[in-house]
């Protein structure tokens, strides 16, 4: 029987390494904040990614990878909860969520 | 008896604590007269504990006591107490003339408007020249000197509200302050040295095997002379002590017996070892005090006031005393200081007695007292005897000594300085008796006069003692009581020694009887006019009128000297120091708005430049090892 043979970890990484970088790209580049917090989503999930590849092949004999995964996405859940409702009280008071115009920190 | 230990406190402790129960408690006018009653057996207790201290010390050697102070490191220092023979005597000197002078004023100030106020600083004044006495390093006798400062700071202008007393107790603050640099500067070379040691004993150790440097130890004496100038009144910072006539007749008693001017000869006396290593300075003492008893005597020749020509009086003694110590008399400066408390203070309180009967101090105004006031005026006689120096009242004893000290002295220049205090005996006899025939012979010159009784006995009780110390405080001389010991053998510095030369002596004598015959035939027997003396040389009578002018010196280098060198310092401060600091600040500024650009509001190019720090900083820990290329190899 031929078998077939693994797959070896690095096409994982390269997948979180891609996932990553667009997740940054959004969140340095584009202008609605809702778009943002995408990237934000993304940038988590590639460190999801991360955790439970690591955990399949470093030899992990108990579940951290898979644990630490589903807190991720337990928190990401909260902090896009928590990030939404900023986003739709800064629209409440800018009239928009175009991050550009809201820099009343300017120096 | 026993050693006296931790009781050594209670010496200043218990006018201390007088002070704080009049303050807390006997200030409101309706309980201030039962302020006496605090202060009073305090002085009584500490007088008590200094006579024990002096039997013990001469019995059983130096008495000392010590609470730890500050422990920081390696610097220890104690609060102590060192009671020798020296300070044991000053002790028993400075309690028993506060207490005399203490029960005079329950009759003095009575009726005064703030006699409460008057006990509680009394106090505060007694007690802290006691803790100045009994301390045994230059750091706690450096916070009581202040305290004796302040003290009479608030002292001569306790009659705040006439502009007069309000201005002589500035002056004596800042004058004395000047002086008191030098105990700071003093303070501040000592502890640039390696050892943090302020003890005396320690500092004399030093001394000794030569570990201080010769101009180390040089400046040190310099600089304490320079507050021991200051604080007892020396030319040229002499001008304070008659203005400070301001206050109550028996602060100036007080300060002129045994306290604050005493706290100047103390000083010097009590750190002399540094002194007998310099001998440079020495001379300088020896000059300063000759020249300060000298022109201080001739000062009080044309002064009116009664209570002035006792405070030049004073001044002039002072000079004695640091002519002694100047030219090596050690003994001799501190036995004049001893004796001098008695007479000085009973000059003092009599003259306070005629102030309090005739409600003036000008001399000119009194007249034929001795009849109306005899206790009084025999006291004062007695007082003026000894003044003077004549045999056998206590004064006689001490300037023979300092005159003795002056002669045989090895100081460059000691025959001139002994022949100018040889002059000077003759001028203090002079004005002396100018003063008490004056004031108590011939006919009554004012109205005020006609009204003057003798003071009740809680004052003459005192001048009376004091006169009968004074007449014979001499004889400490040959056997101090209690101790067994001569005044010469107990205190002093090395070997005791004495020489005493008769040629001074006699002259001194003549001196002092010539003085008290041309002040008779001037002013009780009309023989010579001193009118027409100043008519003849109205300089002179202006020179000496004016003090020398010394007061007019001083406001002139201060109004033009002083000022002058302020305005440079003033134009340093402000274009130098506030140009560094102004500099400083538009610097941070001008680096404040190029860095504001990076404040742009964007949340974006924040986060931007943490993902560039992030990636900067892991190619900074990983780079090294692992190039990119190695991270896109793939396999396993």
């Amino acid at each position: 029987m031929m078998s077939i043979a693994p797959i070896p970890i690095q096409p994982y990484l390269v997948v979180s390494v891609l996932l990553f970088a667009i997740g940054v790209l959004a969140v340095l580049t584009r202008r609605n904040a809702i778009a943002v917090l995408m990237g934000v989503e993304l940038m988590l999930n590639a460190a999801n990614i991360n955790f439970v590849a690591f955990w399949r092949y470093g030899g992990g004999e108990q579940m951290e990878g898979q644990v630490f995964a589903v807190i991720v996405i337990t928190v990401a859940a909260a902090e896009a909860a928590v990030a939404l409702a900023i986003v739709l009280n800064v629209y409440r008071r800018f009239k928009t969520v175009n991050v550009d115009q809201i820099n009343l920190m300017k120096g | 008896m026993a050693e006296v230990g931790y009781a050594l406190f209670l010496i200043p402790g218990l006018p201390l604590l007088a002070f704080l129960l009049i303050s807390g408690i006997a200030l409101r006018p309706d309980r201030e007269r039962i302020a006496p009653a605090f202060l009073i057996p305090a002085l009584g207790g500490s007088l008590w504990l200094s006579v024990r201290a002096l039997v013990a010390v001469a019995r059983h050697g130096d008495q000392t006591a010590w609470w730890p102070w500050v422990y920081v490191g390696s610097i220890s220092l104690d609060f102590g107490a060192l009671v020798d023979e020296l300070s044991a005597v000053m002790l028993v000197v400075v309690s028993g003339v506060s207490l005399l002078i203490q029960i005079y004023s329950i009759g003095y100030m009575k009726g005064e408007i703030g006699y409460g106020r008057y006990f509680a600083y009394m106090s505060l004044f007694s007690g802290s020249m006691l803790g100045l006495v009994i301390s045994d390093n230059l750091l706690q006798t450096y916070v009581f000197w202040e305290l004796v400062g302040i003290c009479s700071y608030l002292l001569i202008g306790f009659w705040y509200r006439r502009p007069a007393a309000a201005a002589a107790a500035k002056k004596a603050f800042v004058v004395t302050r000047f002086g008191d640099l030098g105990f700071m500067a003093a303070l501040l070379v000592l502890s640039s040295q390696r050892w943090w040691h302020f003890q005396f004993g320690q500092l004399e150790r030093l001394v000794a095997q030569g570990i201080l440097a010769e101009g180390v130890v040089a400046a040190l004496a310099l600089l304490i002379f320079c507050a021991a100038v200051g604080k007892s009144a020396q030319f040229p910072l002499h001008i304070w002590l008659p203005d400070a006539m301001e206050g109550p007749t028996p602060v100036s008693a007080l300060i002129h017996a045994a306290t604050m001017v005493a706290a100047g000869v103390y000083l010097v006396a009590r750190v002399y070892f540094l002194f007998a290593a310099a001998p440079a300075i020495l001379f300088v003492m020896a000059l300063i005090g000759a020249l300060t008893l000298f022109l201080a005597a001739t000062m009080g020749v044309a002064e009116n006031d009664i209570k002035r020509v006792l405070a030049y009086s004073t001044i002039s003694q002072l000079g004695y005393m640091m002519l002694a110590l100047g030219v090596g008399g050690y003994t001799a400066g501190v036995f004049h200081l001893t004796t001098h408390a008695f007479f000085k203070a009973l000059l003092f309180l009599t003259a306070g007695s005629v102030i309090h009967a005739v409600h003036t101090n000008n001399m000119w105004q009194m007249g034929g007292l001795g009849r109306r006031m005899p206790i009084t005026a025999v006291t004062c006689l007695i007082g003026a005897l000894a003044l003077a120096g004549i045999v056998p009242l206590s004064g006689f004893w001490s300037k023979d000594e300092i005159l003795s000290a002056a002669w045989f002295s090895e100081v460059p220049g000691h025959e001139v300085f002994c022949g100018l205090a040889l002059l000077t005996v003759f001028i203090t006899a002079f004005y002396m008796f100018r003063l008490w025939f004056v004031t108590f012979m011939g006919e009554a010159r004012s109205a005020e006069v006609h009204g003057a009784r003798e003071s009740p006995w809680v004052m003459a009780g005192p001048l009376v003692i004091f006169a009968a110390l004074a007449a014979v405080a001499g004889g400490l001389k040959r056997i101090v009581p209690g101790t067994g010991h001569g005044f010469g053998e107990l205190v002093r510095f090395g070997e005791p020694h004495e020489a005493i030369s008769y040629l001074v002596i006699g002259l001194s004598t003549a001196a002092a009887a010539a003085g008290i015959v041309v002040a008779w035939a001037a002013y009780r027997a009309r023989l010579v006019s001193p009118a027409a003396f100043n008519a003849r040389f109205p300089a002179v009578y202006a020179l000496l009128k004016n003090a020398w002018y010394f007061d007019r010196a001083w406001e002139l280098f201060a109004t033009q000297v002083v000022i002058a060198g302020s305005a440079v310092a003033a134009w340093f401060d402000r274009h130098v120091v506030n140009g560094m600091v102004d500099g400083v600040a538009w610097l941070s500024g001008w680096f404040s708005r190029r860095l504001q650009a990076t404040e742009t509001g964007q949340v974006q190019f924040y986060a931007m430049i943490f993902v560039a720090a992030l990636v900067a900083g892991l190619v900074a820990v990983f780079g090294r090892e692992t190039s990119l290329l190695d991270l896109l190899r793939l396999g396993p």
